[in-house]
């Protein structure tokens, strides 16, 4: 029986260079800010910055891992309110946490904090689950 | 600057898109997903922004593209998206406003396969001043 309040364990992904471009090859998102430093430094970005929607997608893998894989989402969203930044030779943390805020029969509702650095990336992350027992 | 007519218009996708298998392996990847029985929950990203692209900049609609930022995403799932779907899509322009010199543009994105609506979702673009 999952309750309100129920803190799902901490998750840290690490966001390299690497993962960038294999994300910006996979979503077709192929704007220079996620790849060329120069570029991200020219439009007045402190470096590379990840691509909102490979924060999203991380923070989804985190709740599909607890919740039973990607059928087990039915709704999720996130503002992004600071970018993550990723320098050339350093992967960046991206911390991520999870609370149960609702449950209305068998669809749970999370609360999700996502940081980089210390700092809060996303806001107003939600998701709303069914939970598949695999 | 956007054209003021165009809040509250949908637009067709030009065509089905079909899903492939290793599109959704490369994108589970990223991510670490090795169950790829199903699309991840933001797979369907990739269609959405691209029907925007493509919408939002037609000559007669005007938004400047190379200035946009991505200011939020919800997604609704009604149906996950398997390799072989056929998907349709169509977006409409929900609101735009302007705040501070920066142009803010809702856009929704429906998919369906078939008759049945399997993804929709929200997106908040931003077109910085």
């Amino acid at each position: 029986m999952i309750e309100v309040g129920f803190s799902l364990p901490e998750k840290v992904v690490f966001i390299d260079r690497t993962m960038l471009k294999a994300y910006a090859d996979a979503s077709g998102d192929q704007n220079p800010i996620h790849q060329n430093e120069e570029f991200a430094i020219s439009v007045g970005l402190p470096n590379v910055i990840a691509h909102g929607m490979l924060t999203m997608a991380l923070v989804a893998k985190y709740i599909t891992d607890w919740s039973g894989g990607s059928i087990s989402v039915k709704e999720f969203g996130a503002r992004f309110i600071k970018p993550v930044i990723v320098a050339a030779d350093q992967p960046t943390d991206l911390t991520i946490n999870g609370t149960v805020s609702d449950v209305d029969g068998d669809r749970i509702k999370l609360d999700l904090i996502a940081t980089s650095a210390g700092i809060k990336v996303l806001g107003m992350s939600k998701a709303v689950v069914v939970k598949n027992e695999q | 600057m956007l054209a003021p007519d165009s809040v509250g218009r949908t637009f067709a996708g030009a065509g089905a898109i079909s899903i492939t298998q290793s599109e959704i392996d490369a994108f589970a990847a990223v991510v670490g997903e090795t169950d790829t029985t199903f699309a991840p929950p933001t797979f369907t990203i990739r269609i959405s922004l691209d029907q925007f692209q493509n919408i939002l900049t037609k000559p007669e609609i005007g938004l400047d593209w190379s200035r946009l930022v991505h200011g939020d995403q919800k997604f609704e799932i009604f149906h996950p998206v398997k390799a072989g779907d056929s998907l349709s899509c169509s977006a409409t322009i929900e609101s735009y406003r302007v705040a501070a010199g920066n142009e803010i543009v809702s856009v929704r994105s429906d998919l369906h396969r078939g008759d049945e609506l399997v993804i929709s979702s929200w997106s908040t673009l931003v077109v910085r001043a």
